[in-house]
């Protein structure tokens, strides 16, 4: 047997064409919990890739990527407060708020390194919080809530359960196609290069900084996208969207599936907020067990699921 | 005029305070390379022990005393147990690992004091306002913490410029190796710096607590703050973290002081309230952006290793 046929394949596979066939299972059974929890889930797994993007190919273990989860539903949910409904000008406007945040932000942090950049991009993103709790005329810490979806015209309606979660799903799917293709592109080179040997790659004269910083804008974008699918999920928008623990969530997830692998982060989310929603019907204090879980997980288990699963080679 | 007074003292008396925190963070990280996303789950330790001891024995001393003890204790056995298994492995690791710290003490705490908040009452002798200039009252406690915080800032440089063990300290933070290979119990050498870093932050919960009061979650806004302080000082050095300390304990205070009536001057009165408490929380953020554009280093970065 080739590589084409190991155990991690065949996982993925399954995984995509659960994913994919979900909502039908849903509606046979008519259970609507699954559903929504899934649409929950295809979300920060976008989350979740855009930040192995600049976690796992990059290098800039990023601690604040909940703000863009923040921006992304805000430009949804403010622009709507304001009476702007077309989603062709409210999903531009998210992309493009969390482009410009990104952009400022990276230029900023790319300026450090290692745990300092941990600690500028934690402290830039709790900036962003205290910004969306004070806005008073949105909300403040009381959030503010989305009273009509975003309008396409005719063309999807998102608030249709089922639609929703293929639009999501599309967006995922999409997500990670992106970023196979920015990985194996010469651009994609270059930064994985630049987190190898930064010094070695300068010498050779690329600019790392400004590759890192588009890389960074891009997974900034991403992540925006999944704040506006996720605002218009729960119709509703708080700063505790982008607090910071959250940012800890979403590096969890993508270093529990496998940092620096293409499906990792969607099989590190789904573990994740599965256990997290089965423990907290068991026990309202399920930090209690996932707390030392994780301390578990960084110690024992490197590469997380994905390479579990890749050393689980078959033939 | 006397306001500006009382102002100048509480930012003081804050800035001290996370100094303590800041320095236990950046002793632990110039010594053993090490990020302690918990440091500010043992500053809410510190303050949960103090707050039962205290309602325990009934004296406010007796329960601090206490208090510091058992956050001592449980910094040791936490770095023991497991956070020495975190040396040496990526940031990203230590990060994450400390991070799983944070949900298992908040829920451990919910679950043995439960959800709501406890509150450390003072004894009646730190309840006196003091008259410090002719017309300026200033509450006596507020000036403990500070004569308390100056004290312990002073003993800890006199502890890690002139002792052995200092000298044994600043010797494991320039080239951990080596002192090893000297010789010299660095794993004993490191529980100990960890167990004092924990001890100063419970110290500084602790403080906090007859303040504020006492709740899940009220390490993790300061601890932002203290990493703030340690960036800006410059990681691993223990001056930098004061002066930053100081620094930012000021521009926090007096901006949540100044900002909103500065602001009614250019702005409408609404706007200005609305905007008042972002902007005071986000001056510090902006000082640390120009310090990073200035000197990514920090402002007094601890020697090259």
């Amino acid at each position: 047997m080739t590589v084409m046929f190991n155990v991690r394949s065949v996982v993925w596979a399954l995984v995509i064409v659960s994913l994919m066939l979900l909502p039908l299972y849903s509606s046979v059974s008519g259970n609507i919990f699954i559903l929504t929890l899934f649409t929950r889930i295809v979300i920060f797994a976008l989350a979740a890739v855009s930040l192995n993007l600049i976690m796992g190919y990059g290098g800039m273990m990023s601690f604040g990527h909940a703000a863009y989860l923040g921006i992304g539903g805000y430009a949804v949910g403010i622009l709507a407060y304001e009476g702007i409904g077309s989603g062709f000008i409210q999903w531009p406007v998210a992309l493009l708020a969390s482009a410009l945040f990104a952009l400022v932000i990276g230029a900023l942090s790319l300026r450090t390194r290692g745990v300092y950049f941990i600690m500028i991009t934690l402290a830039f993103a709790q900036m962003a919080y205290y910004i969306a709790s004070g806005m008073a005329r949105y909300g403040g810490d009381d959030g503010l809530t989305i009273y009509k979806r975003s309008d396409f015209g005719g063309l999807i309606n998102l608030s249709d359960r089922t639609q929703f979660y293929y639009v999501c799903l599309a967006c995922l799917f999409g997500g990670i196609y992106l970023v196979w293709r920015i990985v194996n592109s010469r651009f994609g080179l270059v930064v994985q290069g630049v987190r190898s040997n930064e010094q070695r790659m300068e010498a050779i004269g690329f600019h790392a900084n400004r590759y890192r910083l588009v890389c960074f804008v891009i997974s900034g974008m991403m992540c925006g996208l999944a704040g506006a699918l996720l605002a218009t999920n729960t119709d509703f928008v708080s700063p505790s969207i982008m607090y910071w623990t959250r940012s800890g969530d979403l590096m969890v997830m993508v270093i529990l599936g496998g940092i620096g692998s293409l499906f990792g982060p969607v099989i590190g989310t789904i573990l994740f907020l599965v256990l997290e929603e089965s423990l907290s019907q068991v026990t309202e204090f399920s930090g209690i067990i996932i707390g030392p879980l994780l301390l578990l997980i960084v110690l024992f288990a490197r590469g997380g699921i994905d390479g579990w699963l890749g050393r689980l080679r078959r033939g | 005029m006397l306001l500006v007074v009382e102002q100048l003292l509480n930012g003081l008396q804050f800035g001290l305070l996370l100094f303590l925190l800041a320095a236990g963070l950046t002793l632990v990280f110039g010594i053993m390379d090490f990020v302690n996303l918990a440091h500010g789950s043992l500053y809410m330790m510190g303050a949960y022990f103090a707050a039962t001891f205290a309602a325990w024995t009934g004296s406010f001393i007796i329960g601090i005393v206490l208090a510091l003890g058992a956050t001592l204790l449980l910094g040791m056995v936490l770095e023991y147990v497991a956070l020495r298994h975190l040396y040496g492995r990526d940031h990203l690791d230590q990060v994450l690992g400390t991070f799983g710290l944070i949900l298992f003490f908040n829920d451990a705490v919910r679950l043995i004091w439960g959800p709501a908040g406890l509150s450390l009452p003072l004894p009646a002798w730190l309840t006196v306002p003091i008259q410090i200039v002719p017309g300026v009252f200033y509450p006596s406690y507020r000036l403990a913490i500070i004569a308390v915080s100056l004290v312990v800032a002073a003993l800890l440089y006199l502890v890690v410029m002139r002792t052995r063990v200092g000298m044994l300290i600043r010797a494991g933070a320039s080239n951990r190796e080596m002192i090893g290979a000297l010789g010299i119990n660095i794993r004993l050498l490191f529980t100990l710096v960890f167990g004092l870093g924990a001890a100063l932050a419970g110290l500084a919960g602790l403080m906090q607590a007859p303040i504020l009061t006492v709740q899940i979650g009220m390490g993790e806004n300061i601890l932002i703050l203290a990493f703030v302080i340690i960036v800006i000082g410059g990681i691993g050095s223990i001056r930098g973290a004061f002066l930053a300390a100081i620094f930012v304990g000021m521009i926090d205070t007096l901006g949540r002081a100044y900002a909103p009536d500065l602001l009614r001057h250019l702005l409408s009165p609404t706007a200005a309230s609305t905007a008042a408490p972002a902007l005071s929380s986000m001056l510090i953020y902006l000082l640390m952006a120009i310090v990073l554009v200035v000197r990514p280093e920090g402002l007094f970065p601890a020697s090259k290793r």
